[in-house]
């Protein structure tokens, strides 16, 4: 295991990307923040910028206008950093699938940037904290 | 010859670690001073009106219940209560008084996640960490109740989906004691603070007459003194059978924003309580077998204010025309007259007292932003018209005429 692997894995920081979804991610997202999931004790933490960051967790279904930003911001993201698709829309555009404003799905777009990039997908219309903790925990497991 | 200085534009977002969602907004500022505010919006535009015509009426209340997560009942309920206006149905009663139960719990969930938030925007922490505990026996409830934390997906066409069984009211109604004293707690603890007071009062005042000159409802115009509420003053669901007060506050403050929906979640336990305890026996829907052609129109009071919902339908199984006005979609243009003469640390505290709600707002796209052709409504019909007649001259379609029908 390389340096920065092993470095990736020890208090993974966040960056939280909104590209299209309906908040309900979003306030779950913070929801693991506070007192009853609380998953700052483990290291976990929202960041600023995605500079500090060591994982992405977006949410949405990434739209037109959306996704030039989040390129951008994956490429600003140091690497190697992971991508958690938080719920079904970012997972698959779920229930908007075909709207016409609707570029993803976000797995595409994000390996149209870096086809080696570390997506894991935590479905779920919103998924649940304790279903989000799971999918840190998995990923962080298998690197 | 005179010089004229281009005066500094602050930009905040699209990615903004205070905002959950991706929203821009330019401030032009004169020193510390916020001269102008221009908001650039529709990151979060998702075509739901459009998606809406492709489904079936029983499925669109899955979809508007996901235009904003946070108004996950209200959105369905306004859908439905239009839907029930072209058929003319009557759900069962017991079935208000559960719509009735679900749509105070989330507005209990939803102003005490407000509350945290705008404790988080001030940077005190504390009040963040205190307001989100309090409101998790609340999605707990919600969950044992429907099945799903956000995202109900109660309501149907007619009547509910899920009931609350008779065995549950004894547990939901000790539970919602607790949240209740602790809310009261929280509400006097944030009303005798003096760092809340001298961070909150005299902030982004929002005067009577801007607030009926901006349209604003909800919250946003309750704490500026003008006691307007749906539920009041077009009772729907059991809310003309239960016993409450509209809050509202002078002020137009920051503060009094605060105080509204503080007491409005004492205000709301207390409804959910006695909804709960009212509950009628009986069945909780009514068979809907076909919907007639025809229009209708449902309103609800959300969380942030009036939501509204226009259906057409022409006999078939999908609504033909889908129209929705989300309450943020009048509240986020009165940062016009809120944000003006503020100071830049008081702005994102101003931005947020309206709990501005952008997967709401957001219903049209600029299709060319990047060579800054804003699309209106004429050009948008004139390209329509043009693309029309385009085709006709491919296909060699013969002229239409009105008197032909």
């Amino acid at each position: 295991m390389s340096l920065k692997m092993w470095s990736l894995k020890k208090s993974v920081w966040v960056f939280h990307v909104n590209v299209g979804a309906c908040n309900n991610c979003d306030i779950e997202v913070v929801n693991m923040l506070t007192p009853k999931y609380d998953v700052e004790r483990f290291g976990i933490k929202l960041v600023g910028s995605p500079r500090h960051a060591d994982a992405l967790l977006v949410t949405g279904v990434g739209t037109h206008q959306a996704v030039i930003r989040l390129r951008e911001v994956y490429r600003q993201t140091a690497k190697p950093c992971v991508v958690f698709l938080i719920g079904a829309c970012a997972c698959g555009t779920g229930i908007f699938k075909g709207g016409y404003h609707v570029a993803g799905p976000v797995d595409e777009i994000i390996r149209e940037v870096d086809p080696d990039a570390i997506i894991a997908y935590v479905p779920g219309c919103p998924p649940k904290p304790e279903a989000m903790i799971s999918g840190v925990v998995k990923v962080l497991s298998a690197l | 010859m005179k010089k004229t200085m281009q005066k500094p534009i602050l930009a905040v977002g699209p990615f903004h670690p205070l905002q959950e969602e991706m929203e821009f907004f330019q401030l032009t500022v004169d020193g510390e001073i916020v001269t102008d505010i221009d908001a650039r919006i529709s990151y979060n535009h998702r075509g739901i009106e459009k998606i809406s015509e492709t489904l079936q009426f029983d499925q669109v209340p899955f979809l508007v219940s996901r235009v904003c997560g946070i108004c996950s009942a209200s959105h369905p309920l306004a859908y439905v209560q239009a839907v029930e206006d072209i058929v003319g149905v009557q759900p069962p009663e017991r079935a208000l008084y559960v719509r009735t139960i679900i749509n105070e719990l989330e507005r209990v969930h939803s102003h005490m996640l407000w509350v945290g938030l705008a404790g988080h925007f001030i940077g005190y922490d504390t009040v963040f960490m205190w307001a989100w505990k309090y409101r998790e026996p609340v999605l707990d409830l919600l969950e044992e109740i429907t099945g799903n934390r956000n995202n109900y997906g109660n309501v149907k066409v007619g009547g509910c989906r899920e009931d609350i069984p008779n065995e549950l009211k004894p547990k939901i109604l000790k539970e919602l004691d607790g949240v209740e004293k602790k809310t009261e707690m929280l509400t006097k603890a944030v009303l005798d603070d003096p760092i809340l007071h001298a961070r909150l009062k005299g902030v982004g005042v929002l005067s009577k007459e801007d607030a009926i000159a901006y349209a604003a409802t909800g919250p946003t115009v309750r704490g500026s003194g003008i006691a307007i509420d749906v539920r009041q003053d077009d009772p729907y669901a059991a809310y003309a059978d239960l016993d409450w007060n509209v809050i509202s506050q002078p002020e137009g403050d920051v503060f009094a924003k605060t105080v509204v929906r503080l007491l409005e979640v004492l205000e709301s336990l207390k409804m959910a309580k006695e909804a709960v305890t009212k509950l009628p026996d009986g069945p909780i829907a009514t068979e809907v077998k076909e919907i007639p052609p025809g229009e209708g129109c449902g309103r609800a009071e959300a969380p942030r204010g009036e939501t509204f919902h226009y259906v057409r339908s022409d006999g078939g199984n999908r609504p033909i025309r889908h129209k929705i006005r989300a309450p943020s979609y009048v509240n986020v243009p009165s940062f016009k007259a809120s944000c003006i003469g503020q100071h830049i640390a008081d702005v994102t505290i101003t931005l947020a007292a309206v709990d501005p709600c952008y997967s709401c707002t957001e219903r049209l796209a600029v299709v060319d932003g990047h060579n800054n052709i804003i699309h209106d409504y004429e050009t948008l019909l004139q390209m329509s018209r043009e693309k029309t007649a385009r085709i006709k001259k491919e296909i060699g379609a013969p002229e239409f005429k009105m008197e032909d029908i």
